[in-house]
């Protein structure tokens, strides 16, 4: 295996290929006797036995296989996903809106939109959840979409004005000068273009979305992972180790094929054209429990 | 005044969630740092093992984090002391993914030409390492590290669904107890997090500016 080119490292000849394949062979070694020491201790306290994954295939209690993984995949996931189908476009949309108030030249609507994105991406989604569930006394669904559409409104806000600062100014000029309007050069010149370069930050904001939907499980929104505890709690705590690895298994496939999407349209956009700056290398890692605001 | 009022509840939720940020966010730093080096490693084992732990805990929410230190782990005999420590593991486990990518893309984004211009002139691998490569590196990752430790101090709040007392739960308590002045103690406790996070950000942004000019 060749180390791919990394600025720390020569070009390894002959000789440092070999002691890195050494190398590497003893610390695979390691990593796996420490991985298997976990799977041994785990296995010794009966983690693996067959009666503590049948609910899988084979449930007690007259349930059969389809009810467990209905309630898991249809209703569980369903309500995670529905929670994000609702928040997502309102995000789009109101952060679509923020963007274009934040960069207007009416100074007292720019200044709001600005406070607006401070405010709501300076604060926990948890704690936007709540305010809408104890403030207006909604619903738990609607606290959930509450709290990830403003959140993500913010931060999408954030992303499209970077996509806009990150156009060469001729484009502006140009419109301009062939009579368009302001909105016009906005609408017809600058989003389309703003957005193609920042779609891979807006999906990989999808992923952040996705995840943040769990908080439903704090304020009482029955979704994927409440689904998973109200299943072992009917079955028996003693499956919950296999419901969680398939919830977790659910997670990681759908965020990990988002993510995949986010950087395959990135190298595309890479291919196609190629900002002056890579605006998206201080944006990409956004959000919510995601990483950074 | 009902943030008046209770304003040591406030202030001790607060000091809570502050605890965390800064414990959480060393160990974090720390595991983080050791993940990216291994991702810049020539070891293909090691480079490998830590991009299945930043994959696996990135596109993990939270939630399912403490949910499984917490309701999970007990399954396998392994109970974490409640409350506090586990908060504190969960959170640097999930954080340390962050920093680790923060790491490697400020490492990354040092110019190759840097490195081959550092050894064309006659500096040795730890000349160049030390006096080219990292000074650049570590202007360029900590606008991004100052992002990854705010976006845990809002973190810290996802402990409050796992028996934490920090500024979220206390708010939650006091707007229970006051239920007529519910949006003025959320209220009370939004400015909290926006003391710490607005500022913070202002920094990072600051110091995003700085480093874009000096490219």
């Amino acid at each position: 295996m060749t180390s791919p080119i990394s600025i720390l490292y020569d070009a390894p000849g002959p000789l440092a290929r070999r002691r890195e394949r050494i190398g590497s062979g003893i610390a695979a070694l390691v990593v796996l006797a420490l991985l298997g020491l976990g799977v041994w201790y785990a296995a010794g306290r009966g983690v693996f036995a067959l009666d503590r994954w049948d609910v899988l295939w084979d449930p007690p209690k007259d349930q059969s296989a389809a009810d467990v993984w209905r309630s898991l995949l249809v209703v569980g996931l369903g309500a995670t996903l529905r929670a994000a189908a609702v928040a997502a476009p309102l995000a789009f949309v109101l952060g679509l809106v923020l963007a274009v108030f934040r960069t207007t030249r009416i100074a007292p609507v720019r200044l709001t939109a600005t406070a607006v994105i401070e405010l709501f991406r300076g604060l926990p989604v948890l704690l936007m959840m709540f305010f809408a569930l104890l403030a207006f006394g909604w619903s738990a669904f609607a606290a959930v979409v509450f709290g990830l559409t403003v959140y993500n409104m913010a931060i999408i806000a954030e992303i499209v004005r970077a996509g806009l600062a990150s156009l060469p100014k001729g484009q502006t000029e140009a419109a301009y000068a062939v009579g368009l309007s302001r909105s016009q050069t906005l609408r017809l010149v600058l989003l389309p273009q703003a957005l193609r370069t920042m779609a891979p930050s807006l999906v990989a904001q999808l992923v952040v979305l996705l995840k943040d939907s769990s908080l439903g499980f704090i304020v009482g929104y029955a979704e994927l992972l409440k689904a998973i505890q109200n299943n072992s709690q009917y079955f028996g705590n003693s499956y919950l180790v296999a419901l969680f690895a398939v919830g977790a298994g659910i997670y990681l496939v759908v965020n990990i094929s988002l993510s995949r999407l986010a950087l395959r349209l990135r190298g595309r956009s890479r291919r196609t054209a190629a900002p002056a700056v890579d605006v998206t290398a201080g944006v990409l890692p956004t959000g919510g429990t995601g990483s950074s605001r | 005044m009902v943030i008046a009022d209770n304003m040591p509840a406030y202030l001790a939720g607060f000091r809570m969630t502050a605890q965390l940020t800064l414990v959480a966010g060393a160990g974090a730093l720390v595991i983080g740092l050791a993940i990216a080096a291994m991702r810049v490693s020539p070891l293909g084992s090691l480079r490998a093992f830590g991009a299945v732990y930043t994959e696996l805990l990135r596109n993990m929410p939270l939630t399912l984090i403490f949910f499984f230190a917490v309701l999970v782990l007990p399954q396998f005999g392994v109970i974490l002391p409640f409350g506090y420590w586990t908060a504190v593991i969960c959170l640097t486990a999930y954080t340390s993914a962050f920093v680790a990518e923060a790491v490697r893309s400020g490492i990354n984004a040092v110019g190759i030409g840097q490195a081959e211009a550092a050894r064309a002139i006659g500096l040795t691998f730890g000349q160049s390492l030390t006096s080219v490569i990292l000074p650049q590196a570590v202007r360029s990752v900590i606008p991004p590290l100052i992002n990854v430790i705010i976006a845990l101090a809002k973190n810290t709040s996802v402990a409050a669904g796992f028996a934490v007392v920090e500024l979220m739960a206390t708010g939650r308590r006091v707007a229970q107890q006051n239920p007529s002045d519910v949006v003025l103690v959320l209220v009370g406790v939004a400015l909290f997090y926006l003391v710490v996070t607005i500022p913070a950000g202002q920094l990072a942004n600051l110091l995003e500016r700085k480093v874009a000019f000096a490219r």
